[in-house]
């Protein structure tokens, strides 16, 4: 029933795209197109959240599309029902902003025929049920969001993102092609339901991980494969870009769930190493990254990287966990990290919904611009910041709530029986809290250049606050951030069916502790009460604050502010983007971006002002992919000579190239 | 009855840390002065100038915003609860559990993220050149400190404090390699985070290397009284940690009868006055670091906390 209910939401969302690309010239398609979006995206979202939380039983239905005789299959089960959850709920809260948002784009004809079919493939991706419907409903997600980036292809930059995405898109599709090749066999399977129960090699399987790494790594983007997503992301109008990072890079990961904890019988051990070393590259280099940015949409799409590493420690260490059948330890590991999939897309939606609200406002996306917004627009202003303090993994909140699981899951595995990932999993420790500890400082960073401070521009002076409709889908979500984090027993409980099914194991149920506690394992190895410690801490300042109103005095006085007495009226002076990342870039910045400061001071006497170059080179780009663009580029002006030959060359070599082929089947057979 | 008493008791620890957090700033004070041969301010001071901030009037920017204004009371009550959390004089208090050793490190870490982001809220050169050095720092620290956590709760097979604090009391402990790496470096985190020599100087204002200080500059009043109370209930919470899983001699049990409690207060009392006697001492025998030599400085303890935890994944008897 669930099913048939989410696939009519699916048949809804085409019908809106065909509807929004017949009426996009007309004003009143935005919010027809929009709403009609928000109401189908609850829809699913009702039918898919009923399904986890009533333990319906797997559905799954034939469809008379696709290929002719085969059909198309769909099944719902737990797993595509808790990544439908977040489909439809990152669909409906952009769709919620977008109708404010999307009122102010120029371009609508570009954007409003491809998000319903945003929408309805990534939709589509998660309840696919075999290989065919699966990869073209994957392309078809490729392809609307690519659509949807070159929406302002007029903009500077925006067609390189453009192409670099759809390149990075096509490999990542056809690593995943690869995979369910190879998952087909020499019978040819390619039903879900008929994989599931082949059995797979050691070797096979191994392979087939790695294509699924790199498939659905390059569209989740895991280091080194990320480097579409800072250039893609940003590009796309900010509902978009909240639905490309928060949604459709989770959707990537359930196809790495799908495959590898679903599809594959259990990979041997060392296959987790892999996830786990790339993993926590992925989580260093992605808030690196994010640190020396000073555009905040690109700040947001590289911190989405350090996220993805994250999710993917979690499912590396459930890897390790279920290959050594400790099965609670890997239900743990893969809640944490499915945990940090629900709560990254509620804070990265937001943040990036924030983003978008700055940049209709003040038209600006570059930081060094921006500042003193707090003034302008402090609903926006604080929906941010609840974002900003989620995303940083500081309680109440939940993302602190995600990464204390994954704390709590690298806290079992000294019982792991491999010393390979005995050596290895302290190293991802200490890169996980690195990178927690980063984050926290990037984003005081973000909200602080942004948001605080003194205008560095005049469009911050005439910026107002955000429409309602993104204040209404922002705080709706910055109200879900404090829900997740302060009530994380009940997503824990609705997630344990779902690794039960995956890794054959559970953690304790959590809703019947007292105070709402969470125990991951046992109530004297470690407990959290997000609502209690929320409570505390609320209590606390109002009691301080009541008790400091009633004793101390209460004269205030508005100044000039102080600065150690030598204020200095220029704006300008204040702490910029770039300044506040020196320190870091000088700890870090010089072995991960060769960081190089260069001051010119001019001579006593000169009254030349001195100046300060920063050059950072991305190391990944400039090593890995300038040689392939290279070599790929040498190989084409080489085979250019071949274009202009004479009718005579070109058969002698039809002839030799014949010869050649005869040769070498002759010696075969 | 039961319930009364275990309330009545965590009300009690939340009291004491907030009464006994100055008076441990003015005794780090009067041991360096004495150190210095001179004689330096009572040890009552602190709460002489917490009562007279809380008498003047408050001066804010022209631009400060609301967040400048809420934030010295969120700082201090995320870092009042997570010294609440700490085990003081006892162990096993009524709501102890509601976070663990984690917790408590992340609590610091929001009240640091928002005293950082009230630094950049005025728009000054100094409050910015304090966020971000202080965000620098933290990077390192905040690690290193969860490092060292997961060093000693693979010792203790917990990260609930009180449990790790028993285990810490217990005999089974012993001399361990990894104990003394942890050691080592939750000194130096500590150090850090509170902003003490050779990270950090809390005595000056005008300097260049300034971290702390420099963020809460533009302060005053009953705020700038609220987060030097903070800063010194931090210090406090940290001599705390370290008492309590270093040298867990008469820890008592919250249920345990009323003499074990009194003698717990007692062995608290020595440990709070050998904690801040010890940092005085420290402080006057070490310079001041340069700001970019401070990442060694931390790195050192991050990698001691990482080899700690490594050595603890290796063999069990580490």
């Amino acid at each position: 029933m669930y099913l048939e209910l989410a696939l009519a939401g699916i048949t809804g969302f085409l019908v809106i795209a065909l509807a929004g690309a017949a009426l996009s010239r007309r004003r009143e398609a935005t919010p027809i197109v929009y709403g009609a979006s928000l109401l189908l995206s609850l829809l699913v979202l009702a039918a898919t959240l009923s399904d986890l939380l009533l333990r319906a039983a797997p559905a799954s239905i034939v469809l008379p599309l696709g290929l002719p005789w085969i059909g198309a299959h769909f099944r719902l089960d737990a797993l595509a029902a808790f990544f439908l959850i977040v489909v439809s709920l990152g669909g409906a809260t952009s769709s919620l902003y977008a109708l404010g948002y999307g009122r102010h784009e120029e371009v609508p004809h570009r954007v409003l025929p491809f998000y319903p079919l945003f929408l309805a493939a990534m939709t589509l991706v998660v309840l696919a049920d075999d290989a065919f419907s699966f990869l073209l409903c994957w392309e078809v997600m490729s392809l609307s969001s690519w659509a949807l980036v070159m929406a302002h292809h007029r903009e500077a930059d925006n067609t390189r993102a453009g192409y670099v995405y759809l390149v990075m898109a096509s490999f990542g599709t056809l690593a995943l092609l690869l995979a369910f090749g190879l998952l087909a066999g020499p019978e040819g399977i390619y039903g879900f339901a008929q994989i599931r129960t082949a059995s797979h090699g050691p070797a096979m399987a191994a392979l087939v991980l790695c294509l699924a790494l790199l498939g659905a790594g390059s569209k989740a983007g895991l280091v080194p494969l990320h480097v579409w997503l800072p250039l893609a992301h940003p590009a796309a109008p900010s509902h978009v870009s909240g639905l490309m990072s928060g949604v459709m890079t989770k959707v990537a990961v359930y196809a790495f769930i799908r495959i590898v904890f679903d599809l594959l019988n259990a990979p041997s051990w060392w296959a987790s190493m892999i996830v786990l070393a790339l993993a926590a590259a992925t989580a260093l280099l992605g808030v690196l990254y994010a640190l020396m940015q000073h555009d905040l949409k690109r700040l947001l799409a590289y911190h989405t990287v350090e996220n993805i590493g994250i999710i993917f420690i979690g499912l590396g260490l459930a890897l390790g966990f279920r290959a050594a059948s400790m099965n609670g330890a890997a239900a743990l590991a893969l809640i944490a990290a499915l945990f940090h999939v629900f709560n990254h897309s509620l804070f990265k939606s937001l943040l990036f919904f924030g983003s978008g609200a700055v940049l209709t406002a003040t038209g600006q996306r570059d930081m060094e611009k921006l500042g003193g917004l707090i003034h302008k627009m402090p609903l926006a202003c604080f929906a941010f910041l609840v974002g900003c303090v989620a995303i940083s993994a500081l309680p109440p909140l939940n993302g602190f709530v995600s990464e204390w699981l994954t704390f709590q899951a690298i806290l079992l595995s000294p019982a792991l029986p491999q010393w390979g990932l005995k050596i290895l999993i302290p190293g991802v420790g200490a890169v996980l809290a690195l990178s927690a500890a980063l984050a926290a400082a990037c984003f005081v960073k973000a909200f602080g250049v942004t948001f605080l401070g003194r205008a560095r521009s005049n469009a911050v002076t005439q910026a107002g606050e955000a429409d309602r409709w993104s204040l209404a889908a922002m705080f709706t979500l910055a109200a879900l951030c404090l829900l997740a984090g302060i009530l994380p027993g009940f997503v824990i409980d609705a997630l344990t069916p779902l690794a039960q099914a995956l890794v054959g194991g559970r953690m304790p149920p959590q809703a019947h502790i007292a105070w709402l506690a969470i125990v991951p394992v046992s109530e004297s190895r470690s407990s959290y009460d997000g609502l209690l410690v929320f409570l505390f801490i609320a209590v606390s300042a109002v009691l301080t604050a009541s008790a400091i109103h009633r004793l101390a005095s209460r004269r205030l006085r508005r100044g000039p502010a102080w600065d150690c007495g030598f204020p200095v009226p220029s704006p300008m002076a204040q702490y910029s983007a770039t300044s506040f990342a020196q320190p870091i870039r000088r700890v870090f910045g010089t072995v991960f971006f060769a960081a190089r400061e260069r001051v010119v001071m001019s001579p006593p006497g000169d009254l030349r002002a001195a100046s300060l170059a920063v050059s950072l080179r991305d190391l990944i780009w400039d090593e890995v992919y300038a040689p392939i663009a290279r070599g790929i580029s040498f190989a084409a002006d080489q085979l250019n000579g071949l274009q202009f030959l004479t009718i005579r060359r070109y058969l002698s070599i039809v002839f030799v190239l014949l010869v050649i082929l005869l040769l070498v089947l002759a010696l075969w057979l | 009855m039961a319930l009364i008493g275990a309330f009545v008791l965590q009300l009690l620890q939340m009291l004491l840390v907030l009464t006994l957090a100055p008076g441990l700033v003015g005794l780090v004070r009067k041991v360096k002065a004495r150190l210095l041969r001179r004689r330096g301010p009572a040890i009552l001071q602190p709460y002489r100038d917490f009562a007279r901030l809380l008498r003047k009037e408050t001066v804010l920017a022209d631009n400060a915003s609301w967040l400048f204004r809420v934030a010295p009371y969120l700082i201090f009550a995320a870092i009042w609860v997570a010294a609440a959390l700490t085990p003081t004089f006892a162990t096993g208090l009524l709501f102890s559990w509601s976070g663990d050793i984690i917790a408590i490190i992340a609590l610091l870490g929001s009240a640091r993220f928002f005293l950082a982001l009230a630094g950049m809220d005025i728009g000054t050169s100094f409050g910015g050149l304090g966020s971000s050095r202080e965000m620098m720092i933290a990077s390192l620290a905040e690690p290193a400190m969860l490092m060292i956590v997961f060093s000693l709760a693979l010792i203790a097979g917990s990260t609930a404090l009180s449990t790790m604090a028993e285990y810490m009391a217990s005999p089974e402990v012993g001399l361990r390699v990894s104990l003394g790496l942890a050691l080592i470096a939750l000194v130096i985190v500590a150090l850090a985070e509170n902003a003490r020599i050779p990270v950090d100087n809390p005595a000056t204002h005008l300097e260049l290397t300034m971290v702390h200080e420099a963020m809460v500059l533009e302060y005053s009043g009953r705020h700038l009284a609220l987060i030097e109370l903070a800063a010194a209930l931090k210090l406090l919470l940290y001599i705390s940690l370290i008492g309590c899983l270093f040298l867990p001699v008469g820890l008592a049990s919250a249920n345990a009868g009323v003499a074990a409690l009194l003698w717990g207060l007692v062995a608290y009392f020595v440990k709070l006055g050998i904690g801040g006697a010890l940092l005085g001492l420290f402080e006057v025998s070490i310079a001041k670091m340069r700001v970019f030599r401070v990442p060694q400085f931390l790195g050192a303890a991050l990698i001691l906390g990482l080899l700690a935890t490594l050595l603890r994944f290796v063999s069990a008897s580490f």
